[in-house]
């Protein structure tokens, strides 16, 4: 792993957003809301980082502020070597050439009076302007040939595709520019059972063939166990856990991790009666006042006293594994 | 892996068996026009509003009278085929057909004109309160709210006394209290396209904001413009309307069904064909302008795509 | 007798493409105290076969077949027969906690509502009832919570007012569409332990809609597979899970990312879902088997006892040895 280049740097990103109160007067100072709060990893070329936790965790926000869709308010996104933060608008518009996305909805991300052709064919107007329209044509073919949609297609309206296929349109449109980095937002969240296993292996395959990197986000542990090299857990905006895949599966070192890998139905029936799971108390706390000290101590079974003290940050506890318990 | 070729072979073969025909996609706008289209109250009304408008275009070039004529030998009198006179006549001898259609030309001119007027305002306003968001949204939302505060009838009476009653300065004046509702709809619908995922997907591939705009945006508020048009034109029109029967519209000898009604509400117990023609004459447009507007917006309803 | 009995339950729908079925032959049996799990993708037709059995179908939507409660057929009564024993004997939990309760009103108000009406009791007997069924699906301070709003609850706890309020006449039938599909997974491992031990110590009959094998794995005794509005595989949980004999079954399975796997190659299967305004002859599934012959996409195969087990029904053409090779590459991935 430390031969392969590394191409993605985020150290210590934070994403805070100012909010009223709905019934506020209009002099009360404003709340702020953490909804990343410190999170720092390394990308490497080709690998697959999976970023995990349940909602109100942070994960959407994180990815968004890699790209300026939601602009970090703190912390370094270094992309190959130079930090974006610092940048222009033009160094952002070159940088997206480079990383791009896919959305979780995958029938709201294309637009409805736009035809296929031309949703994939837009980054490459935006970027390779010098290109006949011929020429975009051609790979705009190509590229759907290589995401298994029928070229026949070309000129249909996204409404008239299935959800699986429209994640394919989607697919298609990010990887027309040839990306180094995509970012998936809960790609397959919304699709049947059976298309997201079709989705996850197209995307396996393009990236083999590609030498992407991905960045996977979901909800769903088993999801991204399938398709990540290592695993970031999230909770509250920070850091849970961020370990090589069978490290995280096999000896989960934080206690959260440990309560969302038991809480997953296993399709087993006697697996799943005999398992013993881990039953977190209480409610997720709010973002805009979490707890202090680990985030996690109101819901955690190991919680004790010095958990409340100074926030712990990830710690590398093994070649494979960094946690953020104090305990671990 | 057996399992792996297996499929796709399933997947060719299936391929092979869908009857995908035709290359060209169906657009939402060719789905809206079968939709429309469906509605039979809504082409009936289209058909109908056409003739109205052909009429009041070209009928009285192929009347035999002007709508200034007097006619000696027929003052006052009851709609008759003698002379043709189908609608009538005032007791100026003057025929009411002929009055009618070229009224309808006014009131219909204003109506089209004052329409356009204001659906740009609206739109132009709306989008950018809409797209700009925060404290200019707020400040613009707000203005519009104040205006639909003004008793428009005394400021439109305040107007044409400081104004006078030129004809542009009628459009002027409807234009001034119709466009907020199209201001409003055209901001919430820029809002909500604003923060759809294929916008933010456009973001994330580097589209300039003008093409963003004109692009993604446009496009879908175009739905919702034409049903907000189709809904302005009788509103409009019937504003005019009132207008001159107060008085307050075009002058004399320009006529318009607002002014034909006026006059024939004072005859109306003797010679009740001057009111009930003109009368019919607005009512019939303005059913048909609402049965247009109803089909546009269940043929282009946004929640419908 | 069977509690519930469901013979041939169809559902169709009038469209302005025409008749669609979006239900065709279902049937299963639900013995007292049991769980039965209906498993199945978007257009299998699961949702609209239990709205159906409680009279909650759209306009437009109608329903044959027999669906047998106590004898009586739930799907020729008048509303007034259907009133009584909904909310009653047979109550239903949704999937959306956001939109299911009302939000003008109080907790309160929604669960001594259905108290009043069923039970004929005061409203003060009716709020000490919903208290300590706020207590049993384990809401802390339900005297103090039960005269809140739902929007000042969260999803998970929404989610257990809807069930508290599904159990407060103790009903025989609990029926349960989709309900911890929006909810996160932590939560949703609450909700499911609770309904596990609310069966247990009121011996509610669970009928479970949902598209997660793992969930029906955990909680449910039967299990019936649907596509495309038609059963495909009815059985035991353990012969479903352990022995499938339905290809649609075996490629879910394999589809499935699953935990307890190595975690490489998922199977997918592939094609798309069916449009069932457009369906073909034969069997639903045949577009996307692997195991098609003329046969499959010509005729609907009968849904019958298995021949390799004659406990589980199935409605496939091939014999189930037929089916072993695919059956041990999803076991071994």
């Amino acid at each position: 792993m430390s031969d392969k280049k590394l191409i993605l740097s985020v150290r210590d990103v934070k994403v805070h957003f100012k909010v009223k109160g709905g019934n506020d007067w209009p002099w009360t100072p404003k709340k702020t809301l953490k909804a990343v709060d410190g999170v720092s990893f390394d990308l490497y070329e080709g690998e697959t980082l999976g970023v995990v936790g349940e909602s109100g965790c942070g994960k959407s926000t994180l990815a968004r502020s890699i790209l300026n869709l939601i602009p970090a308010t703190a912390g370094e996104i270094v992309w190959m070597g130079r930090d974006l933060r610092q940048g222009s608008e033009k160094d952002w518009l070159a940088v997206r050439r480079d990383i791009q996305m896919i959305f979780q909805d995958p029938l709201a991300s294309l637009n409805p009076r736009m035809t296929i052709a031309q949703i994939i064919g837009e980054p490459l107007r935006v970027h390779r302007p010098e290109l006949s329209s011929e020429e975009v044509m051609k790979r705009v073919r190509a590229m759907m040939v290589k995401v298994g949609l029928r070229e026949q297609m070309i000129n249909r309206y996204p409404h008239e595709f299935s959800g699986g296929q429209c994640q394919r349109i989607g697919i298609a449109r990010a990887l027309i520019l040839e990306p180094k980095l995509i970012i998936c937002d809960e790609p397959v969240s919304a699709l049947d059972v059976s298309i997201q296993a079709q989705i996850i292996n197209l995307l396996k395959e393009l990236q083999r063939e590609m030498g992407l990197a991905l960045i996977f986000i979901a909800h769903d542990l088993a999801v991204v166990k399938h398709i990540s090299d290592r695993i970031l857990v999230m909770y509250l905006g920070r850091e849970m856990e961020l370990a090589e895949k069978h490290a995280l599966y096999d000896k989960p070192s934080h206690p959260y991790t440990r309560a969302l890998l038991s809480a997953i139905p296993i399709p087993d029936p006697k697996l799943e009666r005999n398992k013993v799971i881990q039953i977190l108390q209480g409610d997720l706390p709010s973002p805009i006042n979490p707890p202090s000290g680990c985030v996690f101590r109101t819901r955690c079974p190991l919680a004790e006293a010095q958990c409340a003290g100074e926030r712990p940050e990830l710690r590398r506890l093994s070649a494979d594994t960094q946690s953020s318990c104090l305990l671990a | 892996m057996l399992f792996r070729s297996k499929q796709k072979a399933v997947a060719e073969a299936m391929a092979a068996n869908l009857s995908m025909a035709a290359v060209e996609g169906r657009s939402p706008w060719a789905d809206a026009r079968e939709r429309f289209l469906r509605n039979k109250a809504a082409v009936v009304s289209l058909i109908l509003l056409s003739l109205v408008v052909l009429a009041c275009v070209f009928g009285p070039m192929l009347l035999p009278h002007s709508y200034e004529d007097t006619d000696w030998d027929a003052m006052a009198m009851a709609p008759t085929w003698h002379n043709l006179h189908l609608f009538g006549t005032d007791d100026l001898g003057r025929d009411l057909l002929v009055r009618t259609l070229i009224g309808g030309r006014i009131s219909l001119m204003v109506g089209l004109m004052a329409t356009i007027a204001s659906v740009t305002i609206g739109i132009v306003w709306g989008a950018t309160a809409g797209f700009l968001g925060g404290k200019v949204d707020t400040v613009m939302m707000r203005i519009v709210d104040m205006m639909y505060a003004v008793p428009y009838l005394l400021i439109a009476i305040l107007m044409v006394t400081l104004l006078g009653r030129e004809f542009y300065l009628v459009v002027l004046t409807i234009t001034v209290f119709s466009w907020m509702d199209m201001a409003r709809v055209v901001r919430g619908q820029t809002l909500s396209v604003k923060s759809k995922e294929f916008v933010e997907a456009a973001r994330a591939i580097g589209v300039s904001t003008g093409s963003i705009i004109f692009r993604h945006v446009v496009p879908n508020l175009l739905g919702i413009v034409v049903i907000y048009t189709t809904v302005t034109v009788p509103g409009v029109i019937l504003t005019e309307s009132v207008l001159s029967f107060l008085g307050l519209g075009v002058q004399e000898p320009m006529t318009s069904w607002g002014v034909l009604i006026e006059d024939g509400t004072g005859v109306m117990e003797t010679t009740p064909w001057m009111l009930l023609f003109p009368a019919a004459m607005l009512s019939l447009t303005l059913y048909c302008a609402n049965y247009i507007g109803d089909g546009m917006r269940d043929a282009l309803d946004p929640k419908d795509r | 007798m069977s509690l519930l009995q469901v013979n041939n339950l169809g559902v169709q729908f009038q469209t302005p493409d025409g008749l669609v079925s979006a239900v065709n032959g279902v049937s299963f049996d639900l013995q007292a105290g049991q769980t039965l799990g209906i498993v199945g993708e978007s257009g299998s037709g699961k949702s609209q076969s239990v709205l159906a059995m409680m009279g909650l179908l759209a306009k437009n939507g109608k329903a044959s077949g027999e669906a047998l409660y106590n004898g009586q057929n739930l799907l020729t009564m008048s509303p007034r027969q259907l009133n009584a024993i909904r909310g009653d004997r047979v109550s239903m939990i949704f999937q959306d906690p956001m939109t299911s309760l009302n939000p003008y009103l109080t907790v309160e108000r929604q669960m001594t509502e259905v108290l009043e009406l069923h039970k004929g009791m005061t409203r003060r007997e009716a709020k000490k009832r919903a208290i300590s069924l706020l207590e049993a699906v384990r809401i802390p301070e339900a005297a103090r919570r039960v005269d809140m709003y739902p929007h000042e609850f969260s999803g998970g706890m929404r989610q257990r007012v809807m069930i508290a309020m599904a159990l407060l006449c103790e009903p025989e039938i609990l029926i349960a569409d989709e309900p911890t599909t929006a909810l996160d997974v932590t939560v949703q491992a609450q909700i499911l332990s609770l309904l596990k031990d609310l069966q247990r110590d009121f011996g509610t009959a669970i009928v479970m809609i949902t598209h997660d094998l793992g969930v029906v794995a955990g909680l449910c005794e039967k299990v019936m597979v649907m596509y495309g509005g038609r059963v495909m595989e009815y059985g035991s949980a353990n012969d479903i899970f352990y022995q499938p004999s339905h290809p649609y079954t075996i490629g879910l399975l394999g589809a499935l990312p699953r935990l307890d796997h190595d975690g490489s190659e998922l199977v997918s299967i592939p094609g798309n879902p069916p449009n069932m305004a457009n369906m073909p002859k034969g069997c639903p599934f045949s577009e996307r088997c692997t195991h098609v012959s003329e046969l499959c996409i010509s005729t609907l195969p009968p849904l019958a006892a298995s021949a390799a087990n004659p406990a589980v029904l199935r409605a496939c053409h091939k014999a189930p040895q037929e089916l072993k090779p695919s059956v041990e590459v999803v076991a071994h991935v």
